[in-house]
Formats: C-alpha cells, structure tokens, sequence
C-alpha cells in the first residue's frame, strides 16, 4: 500500500523542480512550457530517468542530463593571504556586460562563462583561497543553471510551502509539522481527525505517514477541503479509499444528535474537483479561491437551489419532459452525485459517532479553542492531540478552556527554534539568517472525562499539574 | 497493545504507563497478581487495570488516583531505563520527517542505545518497513532485542551486535535512510552508502560537538552524497501563568478616579471576575518560558545519496 511506485519519472507524475534551495512542484507532461527561476524549458527529455537526477538546460528548452564532471580547478593555484591590497575600483572585471550577454546568446555552457569571468578577474589571483572559492561558486550558481528533479515529500513540499507561500500555510514550519506528525504519533492503521486550512499540506503529511492504511476524517469549513498541497505528494489511488470528509458546520448537530444529511453543505464535490483541477500544481489561483469559500453567500443559494430544483420537477413535469432528454440527464446525474454525496457524508459522520479516533491534528486559521471543545468528543481516551497556531495568545486560552473542560492531561505549549549551519572546513558557523517564527504548539493526551465531576477536583496529582489554576481558583473564591 | 497499534484495554503482559502528575509518570509491565507502589498507594494488577480501559482514572489504595495511558514512543522516550544518552522526541520529530520515513521504508540505525529512537523508527514504518539497527555494546544489544519483544514489535526489527565502523550495517542496497548516532560517524559513511539503495536513500547523524561534524561533512562529500545539510533543533516550552502587574501610584489627581481605563478593559479581556477585585492591579495570560531549558543537544547533519 505504500505506493512504492517506481524511481523512474513517468508521465503524468507529480514531481518536484529544484535548484539549489528553491522548489517547485510541477506535474510532469509531454511538451509543455515550465518557467523555473527564470527558465523555461520542457520536462520531456526528463522522463524515464531516475528521480535525482540533475538536468542541465540546454537551447530550445530541451533538457539534458548533467555529466559528472571532473572540477579541473582543483590544481592548486596562487592566492593571497589577505585583501590589503585589494581595491574596490570597479574594474576589475575585464568583461563587460555586453560580452558576457554575447558569450550566452552564443550558447556557451555556463561553466565555461564562469571560467572566462575568473580569467577576467585581475583581482582573482589576489583574493584568499576562501574568497576565490566563494567567487566561483556565486558565478556557478549564477550562469550554470541545473536543475534536479526529486520526488515529492512531506520533507519537500513543507520546505517549499514555508519559502514560497508561507500564507497559505498560516506560516507552519516544516519543523513545527514534523512536531505534529510526532506528537500526534501518526503512524499506519489510525483513525485520524484532521482540520487544517493549510492547502491539505497538513493531510498530505499525515497521508504519508499513514501510508495507505487507517483512516483519515478531513474536517472542513466551507463548501469543500482544499486539497492543492495533497495532490502535489502525487499519492496513489488507494490512499484516497479511507479518506473522508466532513462539514464543520455540521459538527454541532452531530453532537447533538440532530444530524441529517436532509441540508447538503454547498456542493463541494464539484468545489472540490474544480479546486484541485485548476489549482492542483500551480498555486496561484488558491486565494482566490479560499476567498470564495469564506463567503456565505455560496454556501446558502446552493442549498436553495437544489431544493427549488426538486419543486419545478414535480410542478411542471410536463416541461421538463418538452425540453428533451439532455436536462433530464442532467438532473439524473445531478441526483446520482447528491446521492453519493450523501452516502459519503453518511459514512463520515458514522466513523464520527464511534467517539473512538485515535488522534486529533487541527492547524487552522480560525480560533482553535471552540475546534477542540468540540472536536476532541470524537477522540478516545489515551490519544494524543496537537493543536498549531500561529500565535501563542490564543493558544493560551485554549489551555485555559481545556483544563476547565477536563479529560485531558500533560497539556504542553511549546514553539521549536530552527537553526542552520554553514560547515566548511575552517569556516563553520550557523548561517547568516534563521527563521523569526514558525508558530506554536498545544499538545495533549486524553483521557476518560468523568461527566458532572470537575476535573479540577483536590487530588495532588492536578495540584502539581498546574499550579496556576490553584491561584486562580483561590482568587475565585472571594468573588 | 502494542507499539504500532492502538489497543482500547489493558491486557495481561502489555506495557503502560502510569500517569501521577504533572510530567510525573513511570511505565509499568502489566502482570496478573502483580502490585505496583505509587506515592498514592498500590495498584493491583489483576483488578485495578487488567480489562479497563486505556486512559481511565485508576484510584489507588491511599485513595490518591493516577491515568493509565496506552504506551507510544513518545511516553516511551520520556520513562525508558536509560542506558545510554537518549535522543528525545523534538530530535526525533525533524529526523523522521528529513529522512522521508513512512510506513514500508527501510532504515539503519546505529548505535542502538536505550532504543529511544529505535521505537519511534519502527513505529513510523510499520507494518511493512523495517529497521536494522546496529549496537556494539553486547549487553545493550540484548536489552533492546528484549525490549522490542516485550513491546510487540520485534518482527519489525533486526537488532545486530557489531560495530558499524568495521563491519557495517550487516545489509547492502536495501536501506531508504541511515542514521547515525555514534562518536566517528565519518568512519561509517562508507558503510552507509553500501547499506543505502543503489538509486539513493537519505542519511542523517547526530554529534555533538562541530569537530565531528565538520569530518563527517568532509567524508559525505568524499563519498558523493549531495544536499548535505546541519541544522539544530532546539524546543521551548511554556508554562500558562495567569500573571498580575501592580498600577504604580503616581499620585493622579483625586478628580482623575483611578485608572479607567484598566478598570473598564480588563475584567472583559481577561474574562475572570477577579481582574478588577484587587484595584490597582492588571492581570493577564502569559506564555512564561522555563527558567532554565535545553541549549543545545546535537547538530544533525542530512545528506542524499543520489544515483549510483
């Protein structure tokens, strides 16, 4: 069930374009134009090799795999001790703009550029064997573009989401990702609940490391999940058997008991597929879209006309029937889809009423405190939860409501730093920049909550659980 | 119970673990007949767990009540016997996720140690993955192997006593990810690239100090891996404190009535009725980090073996 699909790129593939530290996730097809870094070129010639392999680009798009070439420079050349000599006067660079526009309209292969930019340089000689080495490596990355093409993971695609689209993602780390999938313990054959407004980057993750075995419940606001980061990791079609939804305004009633499946939710099957259709693989289009699906508005005169729909049938049946067999068919087809949409909302909310899920993963932009009173009544005692948000404050008071609430123990904020390192030899250290935040975590364990008795009643073991709470109940007191 | 799957009750012979308090917790092997002393009293086996369910209240006999939690590798991590120094659960988390593991991936690890990591490896590749772990330590070595059979796991796992340095990981080509947490692991990598799959695998070790790391970046090099990569993970937590700053008297003028402001805004903000009981007071929530936390527990260097 692993999908341990072959490590050859195939046509119709979900692949991952990158260079140096920058990604994009593509999806492979036969003469079509990809723009990358200012490139463009066709993935054609990339097929049928091994995922990995780096490519260079060649004239006409075409590309070409990289020979591993011998660095002919490593023959120890002169260098200088230290830049006392050196002076900034601009003139260094024998070649001008115009010859360096020359030599690449030429075709001359990039490495060869970078070779005639060093012969050029009256001040290369004279520059410390580091700063030389720093000179050639900034021009290769500038004129020796290759490109590699990898395979699509949680590892990849959270890296390439926190640097090229942070928004859509409420700013998720991929190290504050991997934090969840660990301390949610994700793993095969779980019955998981999932609320995330992170593109399905979040259900993605917790597919791979489910594997193709459990179950997944997709909450979802709106008239359907957004899955355009999910359909990026390229999954196999049996992963999406166990996969299902539900309509997070349908939660109440379900808890209550008053759930039916009488109001559809706005259609999202169509939402859905249109969503991941034109959006699936180049992101752009997705605010838009999310925008529309915060508005009500689409949600309400679905509802309506698909009611109204069944009145004009039965009214004025006759007309129906004048207007030929296309609309009938229409309809029918129409009927066919609400039907399995209700089946499948049916069923979604029957794995809800177990109460029995072994995990809870919410990273949304909404307030998480009212998503995890509610939410956690369908998880089983002994499971673990962990809540993302951008920001520590709301989270604060989420743990507030949850000690409140009871049922669960070893409640832990916490935030992960993240720090990258330059290692070379006599020039280690961490890297210039770091990340200013990758948002906060509230994890927990639930446990069997003894209705009508507080939680929070005089045993030891809660007096060393959070003193704070002591304090306030003794304020509490005179009040 | 089992390491790799959820179980709802309690059974003669699983391992749980016993849930006192705040961070206070120890993991108890579940045998009929058997007592168990906390500082609330004893549990007995046979009646007080044996069939109820994981998670559940579990009154002891000084009347003092305790959870009793299904094991995880996380609680695991936080109450094994140590034998060794361990990796904990924030190493773990990034490790897992930068080595691509998931359910049918073939890892190799070495060394063993206290198998902190170990369990979370063959939690995540289970059921059809499997991890070859490497340990020299020959006493360490049968703890583990004992301990991966305890905890249900032990067709998951190949634990191997010899010293990955000389001898390797004990397979070739068939590794999707190597990890290393060993004093010279630049001495290994060599061994790792042979363990790896012939059309590539990722790898990670863990050191440290940056001597180590420097050499093993020099020697994944040598070796042809690619995207070589160190970074540290560092956790902050914390503590939700209810905190109140006292409103300095700056001898307002009488006409003035005392901070407004304060007094209007608070009680709503906070949603506690006692914001405004002391006057001259504000209260509010605050995310307090411990006085003292972890700094630094390894560098972790990746890198990809690409092609043949």
């Amino acid at each position: 069930m692993e999908g341990g699909s072959s490590a050859r790129i195939r046509e119709g593939d979900c692949a991952v374009l990158k260079r140096d530290e920058v990604f994009k996730a593509v999806s492979v097809l036969r003469r079509r134009k990809i723009i990358f870094e200012k490139q463009w070129f066709y993935l054609d010639n990339a097929i049928g090799h091994i995922y990995g392999t780096t490519f260079e680009v060649t004239s006409g798009g075409n590309l070409q795999p990289k020979q591993e070439v011998e660095e002919t420079t490593t023959e120890t050349k002169e260098a200088g001790t230290d830049n006392r000599n050196i002076v900034d006067d601009g003139k260094s660079q024998k070649l001008t703009h115009d010859d360096i526009k020359a030599l690449k309209d030429k075709g001359i292969k990039g490495q060869e550029i970078v070779q005639q930019l060093i012969e050029n340089s009256t001040t290369f000689r004279d520059k410390t064997e580091f700063a030389q080495d720093k000179y050639i490596k900034k021009k290769k990355k500038k004129y020796e573009a290759v490109i590699t093409i990898v395979k699509p993971s949680t590892r990849i695609l959270s890296t390439m989401y926190y640097a090229r689209e942070p928004g859509k993602i409420i700013h998720l780390r991929y190290d504050t990702l991997a934090q969840m999938l660990t301390l949610g313990n994700i793993h095969a054959g779980n019955k998981m609940i999932v609320m995330e407004t992170c593109a399905g980057l979040v259900l993605g993750a917790v597919m791979e490391r489910m594997g193709g075995y459990g179950s997944i419940i997709q909450m979802y606001p709106g008239g359907g999940p957004v899955r355009a980061a999910t359909s990026c990791f390229g999954f196999p079609k049996p992963f999406f058997d166990n996969l299902h939804e539900f309509p997070l305004s349908k939660v109440q009633s379900l808890l209550s008991g008053t759930f039916t499946t009488e109001t559809l939710p706005a259609n999202p099957e169509e939402n859905a597929l249109l969503e991941e259709e034109s959006n699936g693989l180049s992101e752009e289009k997705q605010t838009s879209l999310q925008e529309t699906e915060e508005e009500p508005a689409t949600e309400a005169p679905m509802e309506i006309s698909t009611t109204e729909e069944q009145d004009t049938m039965d009214v004025n049946a006759e007309d129906v029937e004048f207007k030929g067999n296309k609309e009938k068919e229409n309809v029918r087809e129409k009927q066919i889809k609400q039907w399995e949409r209700r089946k499948k909302l049916k069923e979604a909310a029957a794995l809800l009423r177990e109460k029995n899920a072994d995990g809870l993963i919410v990273a949304s932009k909404f307030h998480p405190t009212p998503l995890l009173l509610s939410l956690l009544e369908f998880v089983a005692p002994s499971r673990p939860f962990v809540v993302y948000c951008q920001y520590k404050e709301p989270l604060l008071e989420c743990y507030t409501k949850l000690r409140e609430r009871g049922g669960v123990i070893n409640l832990k904020l916490s935030e992960t730093w993240l720090r990258n390192y330059q290692v070379l030899p006599d020039r280690s250290h961490p890297k210039l920049t770091m990340s200013g935040g990758g948002g906060y975590l509230l994890s927990g364990i639930t446990v069997v909550l003894e209705k009508g008795k507080s939680d929070s009643s005089n045993s030891e073991a809660l007096k060393m659980e959070e003193p704070s709470s002591k304090r306030c109940k003794l304020q509490d007191l005179p009040c | 119970m089992s390491f790799v799957e959820y179980g709802d009750t309690i059974k003669d012979g699983d391992t749980a673990i016993v849930f006192l308090g705040h961070e206070s917790m120890f993991p108890v092997k579940v045998q009929h007949g058997t007592v168990t002393q906390t500082k609330y009293g004893v549990i007995r086996h046979s009646t007080d767990l044996i069939g109820k369910k994981y998670g559940s209240k579990v009154t002891c006999s000084k009347g003092g009540w305790v959870f009793i939690l299904h094991p995880t590798p996380e609680l695991w991590t936080m109450n094994l016997p140590h034998r060794t120094q361990i990796l904990y659960s924030t190493d773990i988390s990034i490790i897992t996720m930068m080595l691509e593991l998931k359910p049918g991936s073939i890892v190799c690890e070495s060394g063993t140690g206290s198998g902190s990591l170990s369990h979370a490896l063959i939690r995540t590749v289970a059921p059809t993955g499997h991890l070859y772990t490497v340990e020299f330590h020959q006493q360490r070595a049968e703890k583990a192997r004992e301990e991966f059979r305890e905890h249900g796991v032990e067709h998951l796992v190949t634990v191997t006593n010899q010293d990955v340095c000389k001898n390797g990981f004990g397979v070739s080509n068939i590794a999707d990810a190597v990890f290393l947490d060993i004093p010279s692991p630049w001495e290994a990598i060599g061994h790792a690239k042979s363990a790896l799959k012939a059309e590539g695998g990722r790898i990670c070790s863990f050191s440290p100090c940056i001597e180590q790391v420097q050499r093993t970046c020099l020697a994944m090099e040598e070796y042809g891996f690619t995207e070589i990569n160190t970074l540290e993970i560092l956790l902050r937590v914390y503590n939700v404190r209810t905190i109140s700053l006292q409103i300095p008297d700056l001898g307002k003028a009488a006409e003035d009535n005392s901070s407004t402001a304060f007094d209007s805004s608070s009680p709503s903000d906070q949603g506690s009725p006692c914001a405004n009981l002391q006057q001259g007071t504000v209260q509010f929530k605050s995310g307090v980090p411990l006085r003292e936390v972890v700094g630094h527990t390894g560098y972790l260097t990746f890198a990809t073996k690409s092609l043949v």
